[in-house]
């Protein structure tokens, strides 16, 4: 292999971080994509050593590279277990961007990246979506969801895909909603899911905010997270993102950096600093000071003392919660948990490995939609054991593919945000 | 040696989804937790004892080495390809066949995770208590082939005092039963504790039959203090001559504390030099008064603090000082050798002093904790490999930690085994004869050297 024709630029900036590992194996205990495939390149070690022969020569990024490095959901399990600390999910996602260095984005990356960049075309997309989705999908008897009448590229016709809202979250409210003179101010950072498809997060989130008498500013101008472009090694539109991101939340003087999805959360409190911010020095410092703000909605909710008893009594319900990668790896996982047995009405069963991912991965999903329901399977059997009609969790990515895997088993169980259940009782 | 028609020949036996040609594939099954690197040929999955077999009858046919693997995560080099071959992987060999309530055995197939079965018979109120420190990833078909060890074992026993029979491939290709099903047994040599701990040169397990016993009612854990490493010294053989057995005796020496210290603010008073994890099980009344007991008997050993846990949450607290000790390592140097001897009990704080002094005459950090309880150490010899002349240095420190804890009356290694990275110290502690008795066994099993060749003796 000739190592002057390989793009490795990206994967010389981990290089120490490769260094760290020992090869002691403790990733194949946590890691969703080994249990799907069962094979060592799809293991956190693997794609070390992986990534160590790269830039050795020892092999090329080629179509097997591409192949072993897309067998990765980002999750950051490994990391959480791993003894030495070893950043697995920012070498893959260094792996990633070497590889599109190397050939180009794949076709279905250069859209995503077309997309993500361009809210106003997502907005007008969602709206065309929610009118013609008719036309492409049928509901789904007794759920909210929509099947496709035929398949598409990427979107098989088994597949649930919840409905597209006809008003964004951002067109709803004005930028700046004034609270108690005081009390904190809170910078939302809204994300595509809550803001063009479960919007009734957004609602709650406002409700409950409000509630607290906090000021809630929702900056207009505030981008996608650019997660689903660096799942894919789109560096590029990840940087351009997260600088429009930066000048959106920096313009307002607020306590705290809002997220109630634990993906965007993850990118703004995790990702930028590490990934972005190592490979744009020149933006770290400032990457930084966001991802110090940076606080879950549930996290923040807890901390400002919410009490539950006024907010979310409601009929009474068994629900289990589901924690998200992203909010389990920065260790949110007792907060949801307190707020939802706080508040009236809420029975709390947990189910079996509550911990576990529920195989989503972002666009892992996409590529590997087989694999990413085989890892689903154990999360929707645990749901059903659990006797709950209602699953909890944080993170609307989460809640898409527990509800597909839920509806593929002909469940009626529903999924809920952890603020949806919290703000039941609160006008929104 | 492994051409296209010998991958086609494994592809018919395992099918060609479990045979693995690419170079990456290659790549992600030639390493271990070693460090080494060795590229195999091929990597083959197969799915039951009649394919292992039919593999193994191949390889005589084509004389290709075979390595046999579990998960890959062995501090010895057993499971390494070194010189090329085919390594095979047992994992897909894994189910719990049967647990049996009433004669309290289980019967596996040895690609279960060790965690994984304790989790199935503790459903049952049934306990396997061997607790290698890879238990939530490694096999228990590794735990066998290594005998694998742990911190319950000063009570308990390792992996081969719960195994009771076997059904093995042999070296070529036969299949055979070994032990059985009752605790009693005499017919003929016991090939069950001849397999235990032979690291994949003898037979490849395909079944395991274990022991198991009543899960214990409770356990408490302690953590305790000292101001010398001789009274945390003092204090083990002192529990234990006084006829109490503790579940477990974790050690921590000094530079062990203060790296893990740094790193995660424990805490520790000033005065710690040593400390003692101590945990004990069984009946709820008599574990009260074991504990009480052993407070009495380590407060006058130089005792600066004594911490007993009231829950489990709490003693999960106490075990964390122990479990951050790996990460907490790299501070001192980023790699690391990470042996295991092990001396009589009593004999643990005369071989601390002696690695004391080895340290100082190589001017490098070891740092030492493990398993006091059973004198099973785990010395870590820290060096940077980046570093010039590190490397060599450490192996020499190594051969005379190796050397004092023979002058000791203890072993090399107490859990990892020996595979590559011990095999050139072998006969450090084995005579020529006793090599010439091991090497007359393998050759009689395995005439045409093909199982994990290159293994446990020096080349």
């Amino acid at each position: 292999m000739d190592k002057k024709t390989q793009h490795t630029e990206a994967l010389k900036r981990v290089e120490q971080e490769l260094k760290k590992c020992v090869k002691c194996g403790a990733c194949r205990a946590n890691c969703p994509a080994f249990s799907a495939f069962q094979r060592e390149p799809a293991v956190a070690r693997g794609k070390v050593a992986l990534a160590q022969h790269i830039l050795k020569g020892d092999i090329g990024l080629d179509d097997q590279t591409y192949l072993n490095m897309s067998k990765c959901l980002l999750c950051g399990s490994c990391v959480e277990k791993c003894p030495n600390e070893v950043p697995t999910d920012e070498i893959v996602i260094a792996a990633r961007e070497a590889l599109a260095e190397q050939r180009g984005l794949t076709t279905f990356h250069q859209a995503v990246g077309r997309v993500i960049k361009n809210r106003r075309m997502m907005t007008f997309g969602a709206f065309a979506a929610s009118i013609l989705g008719p036309l492409f999908f049928r509901k789904v008897p007794q759920t909210s969801g929509l099947r496709l009448r035929f398949p598409l590229p990427f979107i098989g016709n088994t597949r649930h895909i919840p409905g597209i809202a006809r008003k964004p979250f951002l067109d709803r409210h004005p930028e700046v909603i004034p609270g108690e003179p005081g009390k904190p101010r809170i910078v939302f950072f809204v994300g595509c899911m809550t803001n063009f498809v479960y919007t009734e997060i957004g609602e709650a989130a406002l409700a409950l905010f409000r509630h607290l008498g906090c000021t809630v500013i929702i900056p207009k101008d505030q981008q996608c997270c650019g997660l689903p472009g660096m799942s894919g090694g789109d560096l590029q539109t990840v940087r351009e993102l997260a600088e429009r991101n930066l000048a959106a939340l920096e313009r307002h003087q607020a306590d705290y950096v809002m997220t109630a999805c634990a993906t965007c959360g993850g990118a703004l409190h995790k990702f930028y600093p590490a990934v972005v911010g190592r490979r744009n020095p020149e933006l770290a410092a400032r990457l930084k000071a966001i991802a110090e703000k940076t606080v879950d909605a549930a996290q923040l909710l807890q901390q400002l003392g919410l009490h539950p008893e006024e907010t979310g009594a409601g009929e009474a319900l068994r629900i289990t919660y589901h924690d998200p990668c992203h909010l389990r790896t920065r260790a949110i996982t007792r907060q949801p948990r307190e707020l939802l047995t706080a508040t009236p009405g809420v029975e709390l069963a947990e189910m079996e490995g509550a911990d576990r991912c529920c195989g989503l991965g972002g666009t892992f999903n996409v590529y590997h939609y087989g694999s990413s329901m085989a890892i689903n399977e154990a999360k929707s059997r645990a749901i059903m054991a659990s006797g709950a009609s209602v699953v909890a969790t944080g993170c609307p990515g989460c809640m898409m593919q527990l509800s597909d895997g839920l509806k593929q088993h002909g469940q009626k169980t529903r999924v809920m945000h952890t603020l949806e259940l919290l703000a039941r009782n609160l006008r929104r | 040696m492994i051409d296209a028609r010998i991958i086609d020949k494994l592809k018919e036996i395992v099918g060609p989804d479990n045979v693995a040609a690419e170079i990456q594939d290659l790549l992600c099954y030639g390493y271990d937790a070693t460090q080494m690197e060795f590229l195999p040929d091929a990597v083959v999955h197969p799915a039951d004892t009649a394919e292992v077999a039919a593999v193994m009858k191949l390889a005589n046919q084509e004389r290709f080495p075979v390595f046999p693997r579990g998960a890959g995560s062995g501090f010895s080099g057993g499971a390494l390809p070194k010189g090329g071959g085919i390594v095979l992987v047992t994992t897909r060999l894994n189910r719990i066949l049967r647990i049996d309530t009433e004669n309290l055995i289980a019967e596996v197939e040895p690609g279960v995770v060790t965690e994984q079965f304790q989790q199935e018979v503790e459903k049952l109120g049934l306990f396997y208590p061997p607790d290698p420190a890879s238990l939530k990833f490694s096999t228990l078909g590794g735990n066998v082939a290594e005998n694998a060890g742990g911190p319950r074992c000063v009570k308990y026993g390792v992996t081969r005092d719960f195994v009771m029979g076997l059904e093995v491939v042999l070296p070529t290709g036969e299949i055979i039963r070994t032990g059985g099903e009752t605790y009693k047994g005499v017919v003929g040599y016991d090939l069950t504790r001849l397999l235990c701990g032979s690291e994949g040169t003898l037979g490849v397990i395909t079944k395991i039959i274990f022991k198991l016993l009543p899960y214990p009612e409770a356990k408490k854990t302690m953590l305790t203090i000292f101001d010398s490493i001789d009274g945390a010294a003092k204090a083990v053989s002192t529990i234990i001559g006084n006829k109490i057995i503790p579940t477990t005796l974790e050690f921590m020496d000094h530079a062990t504390l203060k790296c893990v210290d740094r790193r995660f603010k424990m805490g520790l008073p000033e005065s710690a030099r040593a400390v003692l994890l101590i945990e004990v099980d069984g009946d709820r009344e008599l574990i009260e008064r074991q504990a009480a007991r052993i407070q009495e008997l380590v407060k006058p050993l130089g005792l600066v603090e004594c911490k007993v846990a009231k829950d489990a949450a709490e003693s999960e607290a106490l075990w964390k000082v122990r479990r951050l000790v790996s990460p907490s390592l790299r501070d001192v140097n980023p790699d690391k050798y990470n042996e295991d001897i092990v001396v009589p009990r009593s004999k643990v704080p005369d071989v601390i002093r002696r690695i004391e002094k080895i340290q100082q005459k190589y001017d490098i950090p070891i740092v030492n904790f493990g398993h006091a309880g059973d004198g099973n150490i785990h010395v870590n010899v820290m060096i940077d490999k980046e570093v010039a002349g590190q490397q060599e240095k450490a192996h020499e420190a190594i051969r005379e930690v190796f050397r004092a804890a023979l002058d000791l009356g203890g072993t090399m290694s107490g859990e990892h085994g020996v595979g590559l990275s011990k095999a050139p110290y072998i006969p450090l502690e084995l005579s020529p004869v006793q090599i010439a008795t091991m090497q007359a066994v393998k050759h009689a099993l395995d005439p045409n050297n093909i199982l994990n060749p290159g293994k446990m003796f020096p080349a």
